[in-house]
């Protein structure tokens, strides 16, 4: 029972990680540009198929990986600049259309181009296989490396928001936009560059998980909940509290999904218990997020008073 | 969109059928696979089998054959409204489908009450098996349960002490792991259901992990399949038997490649099955189709050949229903597989194997057929339906 809860553990804070990479970019658009963008999740999917693309046709994961990632910055930049520039002033029920039109479009897009079937990434060689953490425990090599990866990017990203004067601006845009755009900053350099850097961080999440899970046409939209979830639960515009919230709410799934079931067969039958149990589980996270929000009405790690 | 390309092409198909029916008396079938979504694969091996079969015979029974064919979108409401309009508007005299059993529990009524005979290359669940029998309903598959029992039995023969039972959490998952206990008297460490179509089996490897169970067994058609295998694999439980059915097969196998080695199948056949007509068939089917066929082909494939002789035994008259019905009832074809009759529900008996999985020299993955584990083999339902012929 402690390997498992170990193994669940890790399975959760991987879960976790990914929710960050996606999270991270939707918190500081949202927080930053007051733009809802429901459209995101389908960054993280167009990464995903990018990196499948370019790793079928350079043959290695990593050159994949390595063209897909500016191609994802440069497909987010080319929304930016189409598309949601001329919904910043917009309200947020306009944005919320027209980026879930997007949504709809692109969706559909990436249907017509790489069909409906999944599309599978083989598992760069390096980091195949499985490695014995404790005792009989194997965990995949694949699944450390994005623990690792996330972790990695997760504290270049405190040195670049804490650290440097781009980051100044950014949190300085985050608590008070008007009053940044005053002192002479190019809010619509910022703004490109924000939308730019929050695409590359969920076309990485995405292209990372591409080897584990198959590519497909709906994966974008089952992170964006989850996604959106974590933005509310760790504040808006805070991404010290999407970290937080992201290792939260992928544990918190993970743990009730695995043991929420063992608990409950002990009084349902299996069938019955699996049901019950997954059916709990992901209410879990809203019930979480209920409390959170009834003690912190602005998130952990948002600001009183701040929308 | 597609689907609406699709019915397009349906419906200019019907309009050429009408102004054909003058000329010639033809026999109208309609196809009823799953051409889209992640399950796509197995329908477009369904639809291929049953193709290249007309093809090699220009045509059934020595008549002409209009075909059409109509995505379910593996939605049972989507597949009821299409038969129906295959049976009333292009009034189809054979309808050849599913792939999946909820679909075929939609699309059955209306294709009866419409007066066509329905012929099952796929789907066979337990209902029409059993009480709900009809005279008019075939199955050139097996009932749902017989593959799994061919796991259960496996297991059972090896002495495992253990096992681990994994299934998507709908009536053939639950049935799947039915069967299976049926015939395996050890421990159940776990009946785990994950929802249809989950992807990240993270959670239930881990389980795996911590329960060591002297074996695996799982049910997990199409990308679940894949990605539970290849996931398998990456977490290091090679060693553990993988037994499975409907998981490692022809249409994952292109996704899985070197991580399904060593896993094992229940199945009643396999593209190395040993005869003549069956190498024919595998060659005929890459040649046409660029890729192996598995059951789903091979199943569609013997369907065709099934009204070709009985269409052949009534000398092409097609409105006697009863003396077709009877020809159908012959079985009157070489099936790819050897050994096939219909018991009295008009399910198969025949026989089933355990499967592996073989590297060809040119790279290709496909099954093989190991052993022998059941011959004759008829199913458990087949004595509640009262039809007797």
């Amino acid at each position: 029972m402690t390997n498992l809860f170990l193994l669940q553990l890790l399975n959760g804070v991987q879960l976790g990680i990914l929710l960050f990479l996606v999270a991270a970019g939707l918190t500081l658009i949202f927080g930053i540009m007051d733009f809802i963008n429901i459209a995101h999740g389908v960054l993280y999917m167009v990464g995903a198929y990018l990196v499948a693309t370019f790793a079928a046709m350079t043959g290695t994961f990593w050159l994949g990986l390595l063209i897909a990632l500016p191609a994802v910055v440069a497909f987010g930049l080319f929304l930016e600049f189409f598309l949601f520039r001329r919904l910043y002033d917009r309200s947020h029920l306009d944005q919320v259309l027209a980026t879930f039109g997007l949504m709809l479009i692109l969706t559909e897009g990436v249907r017509m181009i790489w069909g409906s079937s999944p599309i599978f990434v083989p598992v760069p060689d390096a980091l195949s296989g499985s490695i014995r953490l404790l005792g009989i425990i194997n965990y995949p090599v694949y699944r450390i490396a994005i623990i690792a990866a996330g972790f990695a990017v997760a504290i270049g990203l405190y040195v670049l928001i804490s650290h440097t004067r781009a980051g100044m601006l950014l949190r300085a845009g985050a608590s008070n936009r008007p009053m940044v755009s005053a002192l002479g900053v190019n809010i619509t350099w910022l703004f490109a560059a924000v939308f730019a850097f929050g695409a590359m961080l969920a076309g990485f999440a995405g292209a990372m998980v591409a080897p584990v899970l198959s590519v497909d046409p709906g994966m974008g939209e089952s992170v964006l909940i989850l996604a959106f979830v974590v933005v509310v639960i760790g504040g808006i515009g805070s991404v010290k509290g999407a970290f937080v919230a992201a290792i939260v709410v992928g544990v918190v799934d993970t743990m009730g999904r695995t043991f929420g079931p063992i608990l409950l067969q002990m009084v349902l039958d299996p069938s019955a218990a699996s049901q019950t149990g997954r059916t709990l589980a992901p209410m879990l996270i809203y019930i979480l997020m209920a409390l959170v929000l009834a003690i912190r009405p602005s998130g952990l790690f948002g600001r009183r008073g701040a929308a | 969109m597609r689907t609406a390309w699709q019915t397009l092409a349906a419906l200019a198909a019907s309009t050429a059928l009408v102004a054909g029916t003058a000329q010639a008396q033809d026999v109208k079938v309609g196809l009823v696979f799953t051409l889209s979504g992640p399950a796509a694969a197995l329908g477009e091996q369904g639809r291929n089998g049953f193709m290249l079969a007309v093809e090699q015979l220009g045509g059934l029974g020595g008549l002409e054959a209009t075909i059409s064919e109509v995505d379910d979108e593996q939605q049972p409401d989507v597949a009821a409204g299409r038969v129906r309009e295959l049976v009333q508007r292009e009034e189809k005299q054979f309808i050849v489908g599913p792939i999946f059993s909820n679909i075929l529990q939609a699309i059955m009524r209306p294709a009866l009450d419409g007066g066509a005979f329905m012929i099952s290359p796929n789907a066979g669940t337990s209902n029409y098996a059993g009480a709900e029998c009809n005279e008019n309903f075939f199955v050139t598959s097996y009932q749902n349960d017989q593959s799994h029992e061919v796991m259960g039995a496996y297991a059972e023969r090896e002495g495992f002490e253990s096992i681990f039972l994994l299934a998507p959490n709908y009536q053939a998952g639950r049935d799947s792991l039915a069967g299976v206990k049926r015939q395996f008297s050890g421990t159940v460490l776990s009946e785990t259901y994950t929802p249809l179509g989950q992807l990240d089996f993270s959670g239930e490897l881990a389980q795996i992990a911590a329960l060591q169970p002297d074996a695996v067994f799982a049910f997990m058609p199409g990308g679940m399949g894949v990605n539970l295998v290849r996931q398998y694999e990456q977490a290091g439980l090679g060693e553990i038997p993988f037994l499975s059915a409907f998981t490692v097969d022809e249409s994952t196998l292109s996704g899985q490649q070197a991580a399904a080695l060593g896993k094992l199948a229940g199945a009643n056949w396999a593209p190395d099955f040993d005869s003549d007509h069956s190498r024919e068939f595998v060659a005929a089917y890459e040649e046409r189709y660029g890729a192996i066929p598995g059951t789903y082909a091979m199943q569609a494939y013997d369907a065709a050949m099934l009204i070709d002789s009985a269409i052949r035994a009534v000398d092409g008259d097609l409105s006697d229903m009863d003396a077709l019905r009877d020809a159908l009832r012959q079985a009157d074809f070489d099936s790819l597989r050897g050994n096939f009759r219909f018991n009295h529900n008009h399910y198969p008996i025949q026989d089933f194997y355990l499967t592996g999985v073989v590297q060809r020299d040119d790279g290709a993955f496909h099954t093989s057929i190991l052993e022998k584990i059941f011959e004759d083999y008829a199913d458990y339902y087949a004595d509640a339906c009262e039809m007797e012929w």
